[in-house]
């Protein structure tokens, strides 16, 4: 396949930044996007320029590290990560246009690598539960309802990619924070903090800049692990009942 | 707890949710009684009149319509206000577009911000068209609301300005039912399809129900 790629080059955060234009050719259908931008940093490299900067890590779809807006779509045009999208998703010929994650919340750091941190600092605000330290407990020692379990696990699935703050037009982090509060307010684990929690990842959420949500739906449309639109109002619901039971 | 409310997106999400259901009871109401424009003058002048003595004895002339009108007012600066100050911090968490644009959501929640300017801009005329009288035109006869009604949609503008209008609230009613479900906690997976439903036959019908009137009149229907 030959390609015509579009990226955005941008050498540090406070440089400008502007669309590059690159021909890649030799591309096989069967490789990976991230081993397509491979192949043309190898060209780029041996023709003495700077490689283009993108985030990676396990390439199985599975730590969130990757990114990347393709043609318009957070993780291009199919129901995966980037690092899961190949080659024969596109025809011989066609022009990409690959572009990082935009949010005010994720500052670009280099062409396409933007900053995350902000979605550590949602989860250090309340995205864990408080347990004594010990032996594993047993795996039945807590009980927990088939149906709580099973809503649980859809939210535990959210690698924190930010593919739901790049599609969203108003650059809201709820689908990220909705996944993170109702995966543990539904357990007997989350139980202790599950007013906290809601309250202080939504206050956490607002003090990093993300935008507020219009219920437009992108994020849910983008997110590779599917985590549905409807976690957004459960969310909303938690956050009611704790604001009424917690006097703050 | 008001703090709360006022000071996160979600609270003012809420906060514009409750707001924007008080607006939507009173025009399903406000639809209803337009339509006794149907059953000819008598009626329509009636019902109008019985708007201002409603709860009379135990309450004075007209205090019924304006604790609604308080109640209103209230609603539409509560909606406004929080939906500027989202917006504000909605744009400024996108600074910069994507090169490659594609077109997003659905056209009624695209709309929403531009429609919710236009419903504004529409009360300001209607108030001062209907209420007061002060840009009615020919000669406003307070206490003949079924003449008035006739001399606006006797004029092109009138028409015009009240059809479009109506149609921006349809869209804005489609989305905003829906999304102060989510809002409120009451969307789930389940109860989506029903909460849609609703969502659409509340525009639908709210459309159909303010558009028939100036259509009645143009076509002569009621005159």
């Amino acid at each position: 396949m030959k390609l015509t790629l579009r990226v955005w080059r941008q050498p540090h955060a406070e440089a400008p930044g502007a669309m590059a234009t690159y021909e890649v050719d030799g591309i096989s259908p069967n490789m990976s996007f991230l081993e397509m931008l491979d192949t043309l940093n190898e060209e780029l490299v041996l023709d003495g320029d700077e490689p283009v900067a993108f985030d990676h890590d396990c390439r199985e779809g599975i730590c969130g590290a990757c990114s990347l807006v393709i043609n318009g779509d957070a993780h291009g045009p199919e129901p995966t990560t980037t690092c899961q999208l190949h080659m024969r998703s596109f025809q011989d010929g066609q022009t990409i246009d690959v572009e990082p994650w935009r949010a005010a919340a994720f500052p670009v750091v280099k062409d396409l690598v933007v900053d995350r941190s902000a979605f550590d600092r949602i989860i250090q605000s309340g995205g864990y539960i408080s347990a004594p330290t010990g032996t594993a407990p047993d795996a039945h020692a807590t009980p927990v309802p088939k149906p709580d379990a099973d809503f649980a696990f859809e939210h535990a699935e959210c690698i924190g990619c930010g593919a739901c703050v790049a599609a969203c037009p108003n650059g809201s982090a709820m689908l990220f924070t909705s996944a993170k509060v109702n995966h543990l307010n539904v357990l007997p684990q989350g139980a202790p903090e599950r007013e906290t929690r809601v309250l202080d990842m939504v206050a956490a959420m607002d003090e990093e800049g993300f935008g507020g949500c219009t219920l437009a739906g992108e994020c849910a449309t983008a997110c590779p692990k599917g985590i549905p639109l409807p976690s957004i109002a459960a969310m909303n619901k938690e956050w009611l009942r704790a604001t009424r039971k917690v006097r703050r | 707890m008001t703090r709360t409310l006022w000071d996160s997106t979600v609270g003012k999400k809420v906060i514009m949710a409750v707001s924007g259901l008080v607006m939507l009871l009173y025009l399903v109401v406000h639809m209803i009684g337009n339509l006794k424009i149907f059953f000819g003058a008598g009626e329509f002048n009636h019902y109008a009149h019985w708007l201002r003595t409603m709860g009379e004895p135990f309450l004075h002339h007209e205090w019924a319509l304006w604790l609604v009108r308080i109640g209103l007012v209230a609603a539409v600066v509560l909606h406004g206000v929080s939906a500027y100050h989202l917006s504000r911090r909605d744009i400024r968490a996108r600074p910069s577009g994507y090169v490659h644009r594609k077109p997003r959501a659905a056209y009624a929640t695209r709309t929403m911000r531009w429609g919710g300017i236009i419903l504004a801009l529409f009360i300001v005329w209607h108030i001062l068209d209907l209420t007061t009288g002060t840009v009615h035109p020919g000669g406003f006869q307070s206490g003949r609301p079924y003449q008035n009604v006739i001399d606006t949609f006797s004029t092109w503008y009138g028409n015009t300005v009240y059809i479009v209008a109506v149609l921006a609230l349809g869209l804005h009613v489609q989305h905003g039912f829906w999304s102060a479900a989510q809002t409120l906690g009451v969307g789930n997976a389940t109860r989506d399809r029903i909460l849609k439903t609703t969502a659409n036959a509340l525009a639908l019908v709210l459309t159909a129900g303010f558009v028939a009137v100036p259509v009645a009149v143009m076509t002569g229907v009621v005159s």
